[in-house]
């Protein structure tokens, strides 16, 4: 076995047989299943039924409040004194009461609870009334409610991309934001976490002092890259066993639960975009007919916007741009680690690295609002925000000039991080007690070797 | 022939010079001593053997040939500073660290229970490195260091942190090593067992050779016609009785032994001295006092500090 495999599996079994390894996985899965199924599970959740009594002096609102699963209106025909007395004994939520008064519309409404009533509650009874209360006026002023309800309208606007070959598809901004938004903060968590195990990693050997027994026997580039691709495939490990168990136990929960899940097509449909893995599945799903397109069915039109994703590049994409910033991140985290004795001298280096990669996350809404502006366009050239922005910007669909760029410059940005990283590693792992500057870094730039 | 033959090694770093224009040559099967005060670049000269750094000037030959890294599988270096992974199995780091070093996996391993056998921690092999000792580490440390039978090794400090039976346990496979054709770089501060191990020298300090050559040869160009006389009997004055030209360097009495070291001429015959005693005292011991290599070691050093002062 060459020396740099026996590196990498090492660094990579040493990972793996950890217990916080064995943790992440399963934590992993269970929080990000839990972010998709416990919103739905919420919006399904049927809130113990409120009543609310309302007494309506007005006579106006009669069966205007309409009931709903968890919210009942009863009338009550009392006096309000004895209402709000009665109340505490009551098994009403709360007690709503709109006084007469000298004009012919009401212009005030009492809500009264011994809870804080919740704002859709509140929002719900203030639109009842003002639409009530506008129809009134607007009957007073002699308009007809007929001419009134004709003249309210709808409009659905529709929104398609026409393909290279000319086809019509469907698309939508808000998946294509949620799909770009969960890759590149994927993408951004992974550089962060795996590159600052590539720091420690290398800061362990530097203080154990095994690094000078190691390095006699390897070249210091051979140590630093078998260190970097072993921990890019605990990452990768790591990745995949996420979505695979995520995937089991959103199966699991919706078999166990499925009239939770019946009438959320649309939600389950959106959760099934923002997971990689699935994504294939899609693709294979036949290709829209303009029928098909103009159908309002609300889940096909969520599916269709899927669809005219292009999950080709996206995947590959994904892929790429996954390992080329977190390669790109790990050989100058590894640099940082040579440089310094202990984690806490990291920090004055840590800023230039961290900055970009924070910048990016900054800038990710900017980009979906306008992902093919300018600032899209550069922050997804640069080799040191393209991983995170470039990512946001491909379900929105890139030109290939741009792809192709940054792919290349990606490249060229690893490749000389990892030129840079190996110049400052081989002199700082041997380099012991000495507070590291920018100016000392900069001397070992230049040194032979 | 030399297994090791530096010429005109020069490294600079930024602010100064670790090895100015060394050249040394290793005998095969000798234990090599390199010698210095700290910061004298013995390191960077270690370093340089290994290929961990490339010297700015200068040729290194291994066997008669250019040292490249394809070498380094002969080489076993223990360094000063030294680790281990502490998280990690010590038989499994063992394994890992012998196979970095070339050794197939099932060599390794047979190479390995062989010497954890022999030294008696074969019940180490499953327990962690943090859960042992420093001196336990050590010895792990040496296994792992002559594990791929290297023709050449390189020992920074070997006996720092071990008992005075471990020592000798290191010391007795050290020279077993060498009978077994391996030659030895040794790099210590401790003087005795520079002594007591050590065939050839060489000195180091502020990047400059001041001194090499073999042990006893130096020791002999510095010796100072210094003896030790142990007698017992009646004479008291111990001045009466010896040569003029000797120079009595102290005298102490012990009942009625008398202890005399004495400094003759570099003429002076010791027989001469012992002659002029025998009549008038039972001798019990006569010595020639050589320098200790500590005393070399800092008139050297102090020799060159003091020229450079005036």
């Amino acid at each position: 076995m060459s020396k740099i495999s026996l590196i990498i599996k090492r660094e990579f079994l040493t990972r793996v047989k950890k217990k916080s390894f064995l943790i992440m996985t399963i934590l992993g899965p269970l929080l990000m299943a839990g972010l998709f199924i416990v919103p739905i599970y919420i919006t399904q959740l049927s809130d113990e039924e409120k009543i609310i009594e309302v007494l309506d002096e007005t006579g106006m609102f009669y069966n205007k409040f309409e009931n709903s699963e968890n919210l009942k209106f009863e009338h009550i025909y009392t006096d309000i004194n004895t209402a709000r007395e009665n109340f505490s004994e009551t098994k009403y939520y709360a007690l709503l009461y709109i006084p007469k008064t000298e004009l012919k519309v009401p212009s005030d409404a009492f809500l009264y609870s011994d809870k804080n009533p919740n704002i859709h509650l509140k929002s719900y009874i203030k639109d009842v009334i003002i639409k009530e209360v506008e129809s009134l006026k607007l009957a007073a002023s002699g308009i007809d409610k007929d001419v009134l309800k004709s003249i309210k309208s709808t409009v659905n606007l529709k929104t398609f991309k026409i393909t290279e070959e000319g086809e019509l598809k469907k698309s939508s901004a808000e998946i294509n934001m949620a799909l770009g938004l969960f890759s590149g903060i994927l993408i951004y968590f992974f550089i962060f976490l795996f590159g600052a195990q590539v720091m420690r990693g290398v800061i362990e050997e530097k203080t154990s002092r095994i690094v000078e027994v190691i390095i006699s026997s390897v070249r210091p580039f051979q140590l630093m890259m078998g260190k970097i691709v072993g921990v890019a495939l605990v990452g990768l490990t790591q990745l995949l066993l996420w979505i695979i168990l995520t995937f089991a136990i959103i199966t699991l929960v919706k078999t166990a639960f499925p009239e939770t899940f019946k009438s959320s097509a649309t939600e389950q449909s959106i959760i099934r975009a923002n997971i990689p893995g699935q994504e294939l599945q899609n693709k294979q799903a036949p290709t829209d007919e303009v029928a098909k397109i103009t159908s309002n069915d609300e889940v096909n039109q969520v599916l269709d916007a899927i669809n005219s994703i292009n999950f080709g590049v996206m995947i590959f994409s994904f892929i790429f741009f996954f390992l080329g910033g977190y390669l790109l991140y790990a050989a100058l985290f590894a640099a940082i680690g040579s440089a310094v004795d202990n984690e806490t001298d990291t920090q004055q280096f840590m800023l230039p690295i961290t900055i970009p990669l924070i910048f990016s996350i900054i800038m990710a809404q900017f980009v979906t609002s306008n992902p093919d502006g300018p600032v899209a366009f550069w922050l997804s050239i640069i080799p040191l925000t393209s991983p995170i922005i470039m990512m946001i910007r491909i379900p929105f669909g890139v030109p290939y000039f741009d792809l192709t760029l940054s792919i290349v410059l990606l490249i060229l940005g690893f490749l000389g991080a990892i030129w840079f990283a190996a110049k400052i590693y081989r002199t700082g792992i041997l380099m012991y007690g000495k507070k590291i500057s920018y100016k000392e870094l900069w001397k070992w730039l230049r040194y032979r070797n | 022939m030399d297994v090791l033959t530096a010429t005109d090694i020069t490294k600079n770093y930024a602010n100064h010079t670790a090895l100015d224009s060394l050249s040394i040559r290793v005998p095969e099967q000798s234990i090599f001593g390199l010698l210095g005060p700290n910061g004298a670049g013995k390191t960077t000269l270690i370093r340089i053997i290994n290929q961990i750094i490339a010297p700015d000037v200068g040729e290194l030959l291994f066997q008669n040939k250019k040292m490249s890294s394809a070498f380094t599988r002969n080489i076993g270096y223990l360094p000063e500073e030294r680790g281990l992974y502490k998280k990690m199995k010590v038989g499994e780091q063992a394994l890992y660290l012998a196979q970095l070093k070339g050794l197939s996996r099932y060599d390794a391993l047979q190479k390995l229970k062989f010497w954890f056998k022999k030294f008696e921690i074969i019940g180490w092999w499953n327990k962690k490195v943090e859960e042992l000792s420093k001196g336990m580490q050590q010895k792990i440390q040496f296994i792992v260091t002559i594990i791929h039978d290297p023709k050449l090794l390189i020992f920074d400090e070997p006996f720092s942190g071990f008992d005075p039976i471990n020592v000798n346990l290191l010391k007795e496979e050290i020279l077993k090593l060498r009978e077994n054709g391996a030659t030895i770089i040794f790099s210590t501060h401790n003087m005795a067992s520079v002594e007591e191990l050590c065939d050839d020298i060489v000195l180091i300090d502020n990047a400059k050779k001041i001194l090499e050559g073999n042990v006893r040869e130096i020791k002999n160009t510095y010796k100072s016609n210094t003896f030790e006389v142990e007698y017992e009997g009646g004479i008291g004055e111990a001045e009466t009785i010896l040569p003029k030209e000797i120079k009595i360097l102290s005298t102490t009495q012990d009942h009625n032994i008398t202890k005399v070291k004495i400094q003759a001429t570099s003429s002076g015959h010791p027989n001469n001295i012992l002659s002029s005693i025998i009549p008038h005292a039972k001798i019990i011991s006569f010595n020639e006092i050589l320098p200790t290599m500590n005393e070399i070691f800092i008139s050297k050093v102090n020799e060159k500090f003091n020229i450079g002062n005036n």
